[in-house]
């Protein structure tokens, strides 16, 4: 089957059981994605299908045959870090590190569904067309992403930072 | 995981003739069904992706919607049309799993998710659902998230959805298919209640596809919210949820009201007895609690839920008491 990762078409051969995860990870070598809990309740597995985001554990491969992928390898261009990357790190918006692929893409993810319009547990009037990403909003939405290391302050400022800004733009 | 095949239907009639086969199974987009395939709690021989069937909300002439099996838990919640007039589906949704969940998870999927009880994931443990006949550990053992009303002594596991609860308070019809014909079933009838046969979960026949979901007209659901309590704020089950509806006339009694509560039963627990006891009554706290204690004079909690029937009680009122506040 064919399926497109960070922009490059692949063509792989797999047993049905594989799951999207474990294509990125075992069959074409890409780390960057990790593996925490592999049921769903982690989001460290995190990666953008066609710019929504996903959990990559509950996914079967063959399910996304033909679609897009981007993982955090394809966040960073030409040795420059992603904005969001680089807010990271001057926010302290990690320690260890491994549950950071998939706050990234979460965090990418979630800032297309807040520029859509689409409401959250925690929006006030849902009738109203636009979502105004208070701290309150950018925690509910990524409630999904578990950090052990507790840096969610920290990556809260730095979405805040990136997304914030964009919104003012 | 069990080998199996695997196999996308671009429509209805494609699926239904994939998945009448003994050992089928409907696939959408698998946050249930492929860890419970993990797990080998389900084991089957064939997937039939359904996840190409209709993905449209279609508005009707009447003032309803009908919402394709295969639209995502998201694309429900954002939809200006449920935002607007079925508040408590959009926040029903949106109270449910993570972001990420719900850009995969269809609408089809949600309804027949199976139930949380850990004893079911745990294959070390017995449990009639997995293997009828054997016994149930929930019932002496850690039962603080199980049912508290229409569970048997085989099974107090309870139906985990949230979309469902609402789904129930606001009279929604499933519409179904197989190889043969169609037909519909009000979500309030599609889940059973345990009783001696807990693996039977649904109406549902073998091989039966859902293929939309309707809600009917109600106009005053514009009127209507989501409450759910959990053990932490965000990205967790249901201890105890209420959805509900309030119609208040100008002088303060209550014309029309739907309510219905979650993490209590093995399905959607539509609350009848509390609706009876409010149409027609003021609309004040005393005639709220009222309801609440009426729906609740058969709750049977276990050894460690007992909380669960005063949180229903209070869940309840407190829900009443906003929409009349809302609506004064
Ligand atoms: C960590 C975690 C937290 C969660 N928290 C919540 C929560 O707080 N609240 C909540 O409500 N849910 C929660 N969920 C559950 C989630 O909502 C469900 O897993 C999801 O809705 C299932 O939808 P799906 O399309 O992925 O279904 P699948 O996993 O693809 O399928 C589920 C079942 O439905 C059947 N099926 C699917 N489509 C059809 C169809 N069209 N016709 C007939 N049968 C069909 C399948 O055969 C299978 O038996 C959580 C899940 C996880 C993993
Ligand atoms: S409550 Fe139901 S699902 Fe849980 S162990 Fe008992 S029989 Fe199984
Ligand atoms: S590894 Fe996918 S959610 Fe934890
Ligand atoms: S940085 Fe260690 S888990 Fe988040």
């Amino acid at each position: 089957m064919l399926i497109t990762i960070n922009g490059q078409g692949t063509e792989v051969a797999l047993d049905p059981r594989t799951s999207l995860l474990d294509l990125l990870r075992e069959h074409l070598e890409l780390h960057g994605t990790k593996k925490g809990c592999d049921q769903g309740a982690c989001g460290a597995c995190t990666v953008l299908a066609d710019g929504e985001r996903i959990l990559s554990c509950m996914a079967l491969a063959v399910q996304y045959e033909g679609r897009s992928i981007s993982t955090v390898e394809g966040l960073a261009h030409g040795g420059a870090l992603h904005p969001l990357q680089q807010a990271f790190i001057d926010h302290d918006g990690f320690q260890c590190g491994y549950c950071t692929p998939g706050q990234l893409c979460s965090a990418i993810g979630m800032a297309a569904e807040i520029a859509r319009g689409v409401p959250s547990a925690v929006t006030a009037d849902l009738a109203a067309g636009t979502i105004s990403p208070s701290r309150d909003e950018l925690r509910e939405r990524m409630s999904g992403n578990l950090c052990r290391c507790g840096a969610h302050n920290g990556i809260i400022d730095a979405i805040t930072e990136i997304y914030t800004a964009e919104a003012a733009e | 995981m069990t080998p199996f095949s695997y196999a996308r239907a671009g429509d209805a009639a494609t699926a239904t003739r994939l998945g009448m086969g003994a050992g089928a199974k409907y696939l959408g987009g698998g946050t249930n069904l492929v860890d419970l395939m993990r797990e080998t709690i389900e084991q089957p021989d064939s997937l039939v992706d359904v996840t190409g069937l209709s993905r449209t909300i279609e508005e009707r002439d009447d003032g309803g919607l009908m919402i394709g099996a295969a639209v995502r838990n998201t694309a429900v919640a954002e939809h200006r049309a449920v935002r607007e007039r079925y508040p408590v589906l959009a926040r029903a949704i949106l109270s449910g799993a993570s972001g990420q969940i719900r850009n995969m998870a269809t609408v089809g999927g949600n309804i027949l998710q199976r139930t949380r009880c850990p004893y079911f994931y745990d294959d070390a443990a017995r449990c009639n659902k997995r293997t009828p006949g054997a016994g149930c550990d929930a019932i002496d053992g850690f039962n603080r998230t199980h049912a508290i009303l229409g569970a048997s002594p085989a099974c107090v596991a309870t139906h985990p959805s949230d979309m469902c609860v609402a789904l129930a308070a606001l009279g929604a019809v499933v519409h179904l298919g197989n190889a043969t014909g169609a037909r519909t079933l009000p979500l309030v009838d599609l889940h059973r209640l345990p009783a001696g046969r807990p693996e039977v979960e649904t109406l549902l026949e073998p091989g039966e596809l859902i293929t939309a979901v309707e809600l009917p007209p109600l106009p005053c659901a514009v009127r209507s919210t989501y409450r759910k309590v959990r053990d932490r704020a965000s990205y967790a089950f249901a201890l105890v949820s209420v959805a509900a509806v309030l119609d208040r006339s100008a002088d303060g009694m209550v014309r029309d009201v739907r309510l219905a509560l979650g993490g209590v039963a093995h399905k959607p627990w539509r609350a009848f007895a509390a609706e009876a006891v409010l149409r027609g009554r003021p609309a004040d706290e005393a005639v709220f609690r009222a309801a609440a204690e009426a729906e609740l004079a058969d709750a049977a909690p276990l050894r460690d839920n007992g909380f669960k029937v005063e949180l229903a009680r209070r869940t309840m009122v407190a829900v009443l008491n906003d929409l009349a506040g809302e609506a004064a």
